[in-house]
């Protein structure tokens, strides 16, 4: 039997070093440490705990209506879930819109098991110990993508509408800064301090990062989805607060995706 | 109720090396949340691993633990088949135990 | 309405050559893409709706984002950015280089989440190679390093930087360099002591790098 302290220390360090901000410190060497940690994982990742949870909530009868989401269509049919993420977002029919996984887990949600929007986003975001549903779900879901190339066929108006607003919204200077997300994103081999920034305008740069989205923020402890990752980037730039499930939110989603079509996904991954 | 434990035991010659993710939160009690309130400590103070009856370790963890804890460690005198349970309990007088088999 | 890029840079060849450039739809009207701005966010404390409102060389930037600026439009922009370039009150270009480190180093400020009681940074560093002994850098600007020590503090190149600093448009049209006297980032002590920072000889900008340990 070891002592208590070993592991107390070894943990310890991990939760000292992860919770240091990568500014001073040499690129490398947090790299270093997120890889040691990833690496003594093996194969797991925190975002498992989310995923367990996610199917939890897929296949339990909720709501007035106490209905399970199996009988949610993500784009591949009613239940199907095999591969959705890597096609999404998409125009539904019966919503008329492009959606993204998130706003499609809330129309199911709604239509299926009668719950309210205002209860499914009171917590779009969690924070210790207030959980969001949207992204277990999110979670379970985009593990079964993995693996599965990324095909954004975007023959519906809709979704070319939407593929260029978010085109426009990647390049439009605002706030007193000037940023835009191109400001950042649309050269190759940048980085802002230590932390290496993709070249998002490219296949190349765009598969690099949108793969691996959703991701285990190690610094938060949290799941995070798209939906967070874009109005945390629009909040650095100085910018209000981007809407949930809005046209810019979706159009940026897409033009992501679509940048990075043929891509493999790689997600839920580990993210610092 | 707890999130569920993800345990992996598996034999590494005549040594059980046991990896576990736990669920917690581990607050520390000195997070301030986004309006700026403190959120209350809430975090694991004990984790004991039990295999054939016997305590094969005990630990005893503060609130500098992170979040969602991984932590692994290795016993003798465990062997394939056996089953191996691991409980923590935390500051609030939560409790969570569970099992899993030696591959 | 979509609007093809050729009819709207008027018959400007782009340059969509590169493997680089994707395919895609035609670009939405920039009109478009603003309204669909405003209806996509909402207020978040500081961060006021005001935000997204584009002045001119925002558009002008916004519109020729990926074809090379035409000469007038770029002299256009630059113009009208110099002009609003102050020089400090007192005529004194350098304050205190310590208190400038403290800008280059601090990267919040102006963000929903910050506070707004607090003097905003600067956040040099993010961008940009500073003091040889600071290995934590970024590289979306230029290696500044020892940019007072390489350049001296004749009266022309003190004005340069300051107007760069002030308004990184009046010489460099549609940088991706904030603008951060003219957009009220920083203040005028905050903008004289980044100045010292670059260039006073005592400021670790402009030391040698650090021999390596033996």
């Amino acid at each position: 039997m070891q002592r208590p302290g070993r592991f107390q220390s070894r943990v310890f360090l991990a939760a000292v070093l992860l919770g240091l901000g990568g500014a001073a410190m040499g690129e490398a060497s947090v790299e270093e440490e997120i890889a040691e940690y990833h690496a003594m994982f093996g194969d797991e990742n925190p975002a498992e705990l989310w995923e367990i949870r996610g199917e939890e909530l897929w296949k339990s009868p909720r709501g007035p209506a106490k209905v399970s989401l199996e009988g949610c269509d993500l784009g591949r049919g009613p239940g199907v879930i095999e591969g959705v993420y890597a096609q999404l977002p998409r125009f539904f029919e019966d919503t008329g819109k492009v959606q993204d996984l998130e706003t499609r887990l809330v129309t199911c949600m709604q239509k299926l098991q009668g719950l309210s929007e205002a209860e499914i986003l009171a917590v779009k975001f969690g924070d210790g110990e207030k959980k969001s549903d949207l992204e277990a779900l999110s979670a379970y879901i985009v593990a079964a993508s993995r693996g599965h190339e990324i095909q954004i066929p975007m023959t519906h108006p809709a979704e070319q509408a939407a593929y260029a607003l978010g085109e426009g919204a990647f390049f439009y200077r605002a706030g007193p800064h000037d940023f835009a997300c191109a400001t950042c994103h649309s050269e190759k081999g940048k980085r802002i301090r230590l932390q290496t920034l993709p070249q998002l305008t490219t296949a190349e740069g765009a598969r690099a990062a949108y793969t691996r989205w959703p991701a285990y923020r190690v610094s938060q402890g949290e799941l995070r989805t798209m939906e967070w990752r874009l109005q945390d980037c629009l909040r650095q730039q100085r910018l209000p607060q981007l809407r949930f499930g809005s046209d810019i939110a979706i159009g940026l989603t897409l033009y992501l995706a679509k940048n990075a079509e043929g891509g493999s996904m790689a997600a839920p991954s580990i993210k610092r | 109720m707890p999130d569920p434990m993800r345990i992996r035991a598996v034999m590494m010659g005549d040594v059980v090396d046991v990896k576990i993710l736990m669920g917690h939160v581990m607050e520390t009690g000195q997070r301030k949340d986004a309006e700026g309130n403190l959120v209350p400590a809430h975090y694991i103070v004990s984790v004991t691993a039990n295999c054939n009856g016997k305590t094969v370790m005990a630990a005893e963890w503060g609130p500098s633990v992170s979040k969602n804890p991984y932590f692994s460690f290795r016993f003798k005198g465990g062997a394939k088949g056996d089953k191996l349970s691991v409980t923590w309990k935390d500051t609030d007088g939560e409790t969570r135990t569970d099992e899993t088999t030696i591959h | 309405m979509l609007l093809s890029p050729l009819h709207r840079l008027g018959g400007m060849t782009l340059a969509l050559a590169s493997c680089a450039a994707l395919a895609g739809p035609p670009r939405s009207d920039d009109a478009a893409v603003a309204a669909a701005m405003r209806a996509a966010f909402e207020a978040k404390k500081q961060a006021t709706m005001d935000r997204l409102e584009q002045d001119e060389t925002q558009k002008l930037c916004t519109h020729y984002r990926d074809a090379a600026l035409p000469a007038e439009v770029a002299k256009k922009i630059a113009t009208a950015n110099l002009a609003t370039v102050k020089p400090p009150a007192d005529g004194k270009f350098l304050g205190d280089w310590k208190a400038g480190e403290v800008v280059a180093i601090t990267g919040t400020g102006l963000q929903s989440n910050d506070d707004p009681t607090k003097p905003n940074g600067g956040n040099c560093y993010a961008c940009h190679e500073l003091a040889a002994s600071e290995m934590a850098y970024g590289t979306l600007g230029p290696s500044l390093r020892e940019y007072g020590k390489l350049r001296g503090q004749d009266p022309a190149v003190l004005t340069y930087a300051w107007e760069m600093i002030y308004n990184s448009n009046s010489h460099a049209p549609c940088s991706n360099m904030p603008r951060f006297g003219h957009r009220g980032i920083l203040t005028e002590t905050q903008l004289k002591d980044v100045m010292a920072f670059l260039f006073d000889p005592a400021s670790p900008v402009n030391q040698p790098a650090p021999k390596a340990e033996p």
